[in-house]
């Protein structure tokens, strides 16, 4: 409680400092103030809040969650229909606000990392592009990065007509990306069971080899074995069972290509900008990270004869993922929350979804404090458990 | 062995090895290092002569400049930088009166002016309280009227270039005393205080800075006694200020974190008190050694001023946008985007190099 932290206390007090010098009392008096004055401020802003709500006989609480939404949404991973509730509706935009979020983190980690390798080649060319792809990126705001993407791939790219086919049965056009997918089938599910199983037993042969290598010394063979571990029963069980492959292939009938998965133009937007925008920010934080690694380590590991490859992946790479990991975390939550702009090119995410039911029903303060709500929880949950993943990479003292 | 190792004949000299200042042996070092290297050089150099001819043919030689009309462009085949021209005023200014569009020129004028003084370190100091003054003030004299024969211009007519800097600079200027008390509450060792710190910085870091808009938007006029109407521009300002705050208060307290415990100790020791000590001996040098971030954040709040558009206040991007409502000039969309592509960048790119100029200067000072 003492304000100077030098151990100042009620002793003093006693030794003739009068009583408003005391530190602790000092302490005690500036925080009763501060409380007074919030719960002051905030029951004014309470009041009038009441007061405002009544005026306009607006009805607070959560019910309306359980009203008929009475809108579309364009795209959900789980069945909506407009006489599902505003709850429901809500639900389809955090899916689909954690769906883009997803693919954008794992995009923009793939190409934020060949970006940043990129910008320290030793070919001066590949290095000059990266740096001009970072400089771009970064400092142009993201939203306008999203307008410019969704009018690209809304105006300039071919009606459905004459859709792009980079790749057989890819199809490419104004109203979205249309790709094949696999049929389900009922015998596919023991060939998942079996390459789930065969992944574990591949970490146990690692682990077992790892210990062989530490008994022995022998350098273990890890790719191929633990590819074969993983890949050959699952194809041994789905040639057993006869091989049930169908693809759905996107076909042209009269006025659209039909069958096949598809995203549409605004989540492609979406998902090409946020990752784009992220990835020069993570290609920063990786080349960063690898020049803080002092260049006498791969010198010492040369010395003690490791490959090349070996130097970057026992030696630099370990200690530079230290100092990546947390400002990368940082980078994910930033991707997670820019996904809210969606709302900018009528992508349904969480906060397009909370703002049609806020206009709607006019309950802001319930609509604003639920999407809140959300995000802190996601941010929340990634930072504990990229917390956890750092602390298991964090140097180990002695 | 031994004779070996004497020799009586001079070695040959070898040749100069090609410098850096050769082409070839430059190429050599710096592109042709190796099979692989080589193979990535040369699939660049096709990409590159595969792309960049046509987007020159494109962007200038087969461009229409000046004042054309969208026919015009439409025969081109290169880019239209006539919507540019056609449409700057819209696009830079947004719906201010049009005969009156020389004052939010100079009011650009007057808040780049007052950034680039404040670049000046020999300004670092109560100068740069007068120089931030004066500049918001000419900027809001000019762009509100009202006095000094200046016809009264009403916010809601504000827009473009002017509203995107002034939400950015009147952003982090009245963020930056709430985030040092913001930083300093939250280590303080007074548990309400510091736990009322982290709680308000951790909420506000944890959600888009979009749901803080909308909050301004729909919820700030809720909380206003009856009667009282905000401006929409000022709902917004307020959302932004509560935003930069979080995010400086963690740089600041970077820096906080930085100094020694020694500096608390003597200036205790000196018999100051906790204003005298935070105010004369801590923040002096800890907000030296957080400026480089400090402009990095104001990087960053500039590029994020752009999410206003969502709640439709006209800045550059929204003003943009309905220039582009033209259906005359729509399909030019992205002659358009490029030309504010370059504003943001002309701003964000300076303004991170003077950051990364300001670490290296200021490096050069014992840190810690």
């Amino acid at each position: 409680m003492a304000r100077e932290g030098l151990g100042q206390s009620a002793a003093t007090a006693s030794s003739g400092v009068v009583w408003w010098r005391n530190p602790t009392i000092r302490g005690v008096i500036a925080q009763v103030v501060v409380v007074v004055l919030l719960v002051a401020v905030v029951w004014y802003l309470v009041h009038n809040t009441i007061t405002n709500l009544n005026e306009r006989s607006i009805r607070t609480g959560f019910s309306f969650l359980d009203q008929e939404a009475g809108f579309a949404i364009g795209e959900a991973l789980i069945a909506f229909a407009p006489t599902d509730t505003y709850g429901r509706a809500l639900l389809v935009g955090l899916l689909n606000t954690l769906r883009v979020s997803l693919i954008g983190i794992v995009l923009a980690t793939l190409l934020g990392v060949v970006i940043g390798i990129a910008r320290l080649s030793s070919n001066w060319l590949v290095a000059k592009l990266a740096s001009v792809y970072v400089e771009v990126t970064r400092n142009i705001p993201l939203l306008l990065q999203l307008f410019f993407w969704y009018t690209i791939v809304t105006q300039l790219l071919p009606a459905v007509r004459e859709a792009l086919e980079p790749v057989p049965g890819v199809v490419l056009s104004k109203s979205g990306l249309q790709f094949p997918i696999v049929v389900g089938d009922p015998t596919h599910l023991p060939v998942l069971g079996v390459l789930a199983l065969s992944i574990v037993a591949a970490f146990v042969y690692r682990r077992h080899a790892y210990r062989r290598q530490r008994e022995t010394g022998q350098e273990p063979r890890l790719l191929w074995p633990m590819l074969a571990i993983i890949c050959l029963p699952a194809l041994a069980v789905f040639l057993v069972t006869g091989a049930p492959l169908e693809l759905d292939v996107p076909e042209f009938t009269r006025f659209n290509y039909r069958g096949g998965a598809s995203v549409t133009p605004e989540f492609l937007a979406l998902l090409l900008g946020l990752s784009i925008y992220t990835a020069g920010f993570i290609a920063e934080i990786v080349r960063s990270g690898i020049l803080a690694v002092p260049w006498g380590q791969t010198e010492a590991a040369a010395a003690l004869g490791f490959r090349r490859g070996l130097q970057l992946r026992l030696i630099v790479l370990p200690q530079a993922l230290r100092i990546i990991v947390p400002p990368t975390t940082s980078n994910y939550l930033n991707l997670t929350k820019n996904s809210s702009l969606a709302v900018a090119i009528g992508y349904p995410d969480l906060v397009s979804v909370g703002n049609t039911t806020l206009n709607q029903t006019g309950q802001a303060i319930e609509c604003i404090s639920i999407m809140m709500a959300i995000y802190l929880t996601i941010s929340l949950l990634i930072s504990a458990f990229m917390n956890w993943y750092n602390r298991r990479i964090a140097l180990v003292e002695r | 062995m031994e004779e070996t190792l004497t020799r009586e004949t001079q070695t040959p000299a070898r040749a100069r090895p090609r410098g850096s200042r050769d082409p070839i042996g430059w190429a050599r070092a710096n592109l042709f290092n190796g099979w692989f290297n080589s193979l990535l050089t040369i699939l660049i150099l096709a990409l590159l002569v595969w792309i960049v001819p046509p987007f020159i043919r494109w962007a200038i030689s087969d461009a229409v400049f000046g004042a054309a009309t969208p026919d015009e462009c439409k025969a081109a085949s290169g880019a239209c930088w006539a919507v540019v021209t056609e449409k700057y005023r819209l696009i830079l200014f947004g719906r201010y009166p049009f005969e009156e569009q020389w004052r939010p020129l100079f009011g650009i004028v007057a808040l780049v002016g007052m950034a680039l003084l404040s670049c000046d370190r020999r300004f670092w100091g109560w100068q740069l309280l007068v120089i931030w003054a004066l500049g918001l003030g000419i900027f809001f004299v000019l762009m509100g009227g009202g006095v000094l024969g200046l016809s009264p211009v009403r916010t809601n007519l504000w827009g473009g270039l002017p509203l995107t800097l002034m939400l950015a600079f009147i952003g982090i200027a009245a963020a930056f005393p709430i985030a040092i008390l913001l930083a300093l509450g939250r280590r303080s060792k007074l548990p309400i205080i510091s736990a009322l710190s982290v709680g308000y910085i951790e909420l506000i870091r944890g959600v888009p800075l979009i749901t803080l808009l909308f909050m301004g938007s729909f919820m700030l006029p809720l909380f206003m006694p009856t009667g009282v109407d905000i401006d929409a521009i000022l709902r917004a300002q307020v959302a932004i200020i509560m935003f930069a705050a979080a995010y400086l208060a963690e740089v600041i307290r970077g820096g906080l974190q930085a100094l020694p415990k020694g500096q608390h100790e003597a200036a205790a020791a000196l018999g100051l008190g906790y204003w005298q000590t935070q105010g004369l001996i801590i923040l002096p040098q800890a907000l030296k050694i957080t400026i480089p971030p400090i402009v990095n954040t104001f990087i960053g709040l500039f590029k994020d001023t752009s999410l206003v558009a969502i709640v439709s206040l006209t800045d550059l991007v929204l003003a943009t946008r309905q220039a582009l409502g033209d259906p005359e000039w729509r399909q030019f969309f992205i002659e358009a985007y490029l030309f504010i592509m370059v504003i943001y960048w002309v701003f964000c790119f300076f303004m991170s190099k003077y950051s990364q100029h300001l670490e290296r200067s200021l490096a050069t000072d014992r840190r810690s």
